[in-house]
């Protein structure tokens, strides 16, 4: 299953967790708020990914599933969890 | 402000308007358009797929600035497993309009058919009316024409609220979280477009304005209703228009017509207005050579331009673009619900930039840093409140590119030292939430 990240602009108060962790995946605009670009998540960094949703003390990030019609990029796969968890 | 026609023919929603005759009351509704076609109580279901079917034929679109088809939201709220309430968005945020507020006064009762069609559609027997807290007399209008309804035997139940008056007190999101006890700011919608949920049920929320249009399509067809305008804005619309003219108000116009002629109706001088502000504070700058074009939105939309919420403001020749937008912006960024970062910090920062180029001597990478944020804004609220501010920003850049020139070169042009030709900006600041 493609997932990509979600930020919750209310719930998230910029602690900046996320893009210690997932550099990568997240950077932070000038006034230290995630940016995520809309990308599906690459296999070789869902680790990080998952450490940044597990580590938000907000729990303002979090996995979504793409529909599989617009999945473009190797992905994790083998998730059965519901869309708001993290895929394990 | 007063009520104007364009002209005649084209009056629909302020039919039987005059100078002499500004009664609202329901027997003068009635003799104006005729009994509203209540749906009979056999055969309710035949006459829903009617109703949707002939809203959807007439094309009419969501006069609250987002200009979604009224049949599709409709038909989305029906396929709600449960659903029953109708919502009367006359919350009019924008301060430069004075639609909704027109409508509540002169014609209230045709706002209330619109929402009772709704209601009946819906098989809901729950209307509430939404209207700003500071615009008291558009309350009162509601309030003296669902009595008067009531007494006429009406069995729909009529709420009147008077959410916090503030401009993203108007959302969905808000108004519904409000009914539903809340504050009246927005909520975080992942997948939009959503339906709004009031007490467990889903919620048909429409603008005043087209409940109006609902009311009388359902009157007299969806073929009366495209008989004026273009085939992709059928129909009229009210405009606000105000700024650089000498008769400001509301006129109800058809679409197709050209911003040029409809900004002279109100008393625009020719070759007196450098720019028109389309669609309120969230909306965008038409520059003075792009003023033929039709109010239309595919035609719009070629000029990268929209009608939003039907606000039209002439920015006067001495005036500066560039100052009016900073003032707004500044005004905008008051307006923030102060929930999502990117808003709370990114507005003021836009503001402040703005009102740098506008009125002191900057480089040029003040106007880089201006794009960078707007990147950094844009699509990272909870509504679109920031989106809107990003829109006329990029607007004003592309219409008043020589003006951000020239202030670069030279330092402040003349007209940013003229005071704001805007209605409002200084007014409505935040009071309370609830």
């Amino acid at each position: 299953m493609a997932v990509r990240l979600q930020i919750d602009p209310i719930a998230c108060d910029a602690f900046g967790y996320c893009a210690e962790l997932a550099p990568e995946l997240i950077t932070l605009d000038e006034w230290g708020y995630p940016l995520v670009e809309g990308h599906l998540v690459p296999i070789e960094l869902a680790q990080d990914a998952r450490a940044a949703v597990q580590s938000c003390p907000r729990k303002a990030i979090r996995f979504v599933h793409v529909e599989p019609s617009s999945r473009g990029r190797v992905a994790i796969s083998g998730s059965k969890r519901r869309p708001t968890r993290s895929p394990r | 402000m007063s009520v104007v026609e364009a002209s005649p023919a084209q009056r629909r929603l302020f039919y039987g308007l005059s100078e002499a005759n500004t009664r609202s009351n329901l027997s003068e509704h009635h003799r104006r358009f005729g009994e509203s076609p209540m749906p009979p109580i056999h055969h309710r279901h035949r006459w829903r797929e009617r109703f949707q079917g002939e809203l959807e034929a007439s094309g009419l679109t969501g006069r609250g600035g987002a200009e979604f088809p009224v049949a599709t939201k409709l038909a989305a709220v029906r396929s709600h497993r449960r659903h029953g309430v109708v919502v009367v968005n006359s919350m009019e945020g924008e301060p430069a309009s004075q639609k909704d507020a027109t409508l509540a006064r002169y014609a209230p009762h045709l706002v209330l058919d619109g929402a009772e069609l709704m209601a009946a559609a819906l098989g809901a027997s729950r209307v509430h009316v939404c209207v700003a807290r500071d615009r008291e007399r558009a309350a009162r209008a509601y309030e003296v024409a669902a009595k008067e309804r009531i007494h006429a035997g009406s069995v729909t139940e009529f709420t009147i609220g008077t959410p916090p008056a503030h401009y993203v007190a108007g959302e969905e999101s808000s108004l519904s979280r409000w009914i539903d006890g809340g504050s009246a700011i927005p909520t975080f919608r992942p997948n939009r477009p959503s339906i709004p949920v009031i007490g467990g049920r889903a919620a048909l929320v429409d603008n005043a304005e087209t409940l109006a249009h609902v009311a009388l399509i359902a009157r007299y067809g969806s073929e009366w209703f495209r008989s004026v305008g273009t085939p992709d804005s059928p129909g009229t619309t009210l405009l606000t228009i105000s700024g650089a003219v000498t008769r400001p108000g509301v006129y109800e116009t058809a679409f197709g017509q050209t911003v040029e002629a409809l900004v002279g109706y109100a008393g625009a001088e020719s070759g007196g207005v450098s720019a028109v502000l389309l669609g309120g504070y969230g909306g965008t700058w038409l520059p003075g050579h792009e003023i033929v074009t039709p109010l239309a939105s595919e035609e719009l939309k070629k000029v990268g331009c929209r009608i939003g919420p039907g606000v039209m403001v002439a920015l006067g020749s001495g005036h500066c673009g560039l100052a009016e937008t900073a003032r707004i912006v500044e005004w905008m960024a008051t307006q923030s619900a102060g929930q999502c970062g990117p808003c709370v910090f990114g507005l003021p920062a836009l503001a402040e930039d703005l009102k740098a180029i506008a009125t002191t001597n900057v480089s040029p990478s003040v106007v880089e840093r201006v794009w960078s944020r707007l990147l950094a804004v844009e699509g990272r609220g909870a509504c679109r409140h920031p989106d809107g501010v990003v829109r006329l920003v990029r607007s004003a850049f592309r219409a008043f590119s020589d003006d951000v020139d020239y202030h670069l070169a030279n330092g402040p042009c003349l007209g940013a030292r003229l005071r704001t030709c805007m209605a409002g900006v200084s007014e409505r600041r935040i009071v309370q939430w609830r």
